[in-house]
């Protein structure tokens, strides 16, 4: 079954390197206000049930993917409405 | 009788940088340093301290230090730090205690996005530690740094832990933060007090000649406690 994990800096940490992205984009000449940047994970994950694969990957983000001081972790399932 | 040097781990990984400059310094300041190979799930007998050099552990893969933690030699390092042993972390060596869970906090890229290069003056925060034991609290150290992710950071509370425990054992000096880092903290320590990691390199600052001499106090000390480790109890 395939996962996808969206890492995110939590809110209120401060992200340099979405500030960088954000002011690049003004000087393009796009109108955006805030930018954040984080982490895209595609897994394939051995599991045919969706609630132990989802189970799985909070464990795998837990122990490794995010680190929970200054990330947050989102999981989609291929297949599950988003 | 003379005791011998005292054996001090350095741990090298995949990526490590300045595991050979930690050793020529730690033999500098009277110790006799063992390399000791990532894969190794034990360490060699007889050592008195460990040292996690600085570098670039398995390419900075995912954060700084995240997969090094998981490394045969890190077990065998927390069994070390868990018996008392004293823990040095040199930069990125800061950066996997911080993911192994042995040091509180993370560190995060700079908040200038810049790799910074340059000599920095540290001001001792306490000299109760097996890591500052030759300097004087409030000492101002000038040593340098190397670095794209020393920003470090601990959520208020944890910060507020930090400070009144006194473990905030290295701060950069008033207007040296190279890197952002919360309270301007160059490096602490866990509670039990035989864990350390900073930022600044020490080991590139054991000699004059090169600049400046202060890092041989942070390792000579770790050295004394390495010495008091092994022969100091018998």
């Amino acid at each position: 079954m395939r996962a996808t994990v969206l890492v995110r800096p939590k809110t209120g940490i401060l992200d340099p390197q979405g500030q960088a992205v954000g002011s690049s984009l003004r000087q393009l000449g796009f109108a955006v206000g805030e930018a954040r940047v984080g982490r895209l994970i595609d897994l394939e994950v051995d599991e045919t049930d969706p609630a132990s694969a989802r189970a799985a990957v909070e464990r795998m983000c837990e122990q490794l993917l995010a680190n929970p001081l200054i990330e947050s972790f989102e999981i989609e399932l291929a297949g599950e409405p988003a | 009788m003379t005791e011998p040097r005292p054996r001090v781990a350095v741990v090298v990984f995949p990526g490590s940088q300045d595991d050979r400059d930690a050793a020529w310094a730690l033999s500098a300041v009277g110790a006799e340093p063992v390399m000791v190979w990532h894969a190794e799930s034990e360490l060699p007998s007889r050592i008195g301290a460990v040292v996690l050099p600085g570098g670039f552990s398995y390419g900075d893969y995912l954060r700084c230090g995240a997969i090094a933690r998981f490394a045969p030699a890190m077990q065998a390092v927390a069994g070390f730090a868990a018996d008392g042993g004293p823990v040095l972390g040199i930069c990125n060596g800061f950066q996997i205690l911080c993911e192994a869970g042995l040091l509180p906090g993370i560190l995060r890229p700079n908040e200038s996005l810049s790799f910074v290069c340059r000599d920095v003056a540290v001001e001792v925060g306490t000299a109760a530690t097996p890591f500052t034991s030759r300097c004087a609290p409030g000492q101002r150290l000038t040593i340098p740094v190397k670095h794209g992710e020393g920003c470090y950071f601990a959520p208020p509370e944890l910060l507020a832990e930090l400070e009144s425990a006194g473990r905030v054992v290295l701060r950069y000096a008033p207007g040296e933060n190279p890197n952002g880092s919360v309270a301007d903290i160059a490096g602490v320590a866990n509670a039990a007090g035989n864990v350390m990691g900073l930022m600044p390199h020490p080991e590139h600052a054991v000699d004059p000649l090169l600049g400046s001499g202060d890092g041989a106090l942070v390792l000579a000390s770790l050295v004394d406690a390495a010495g008091d480790r092994l022969y100091a109890a018998r």
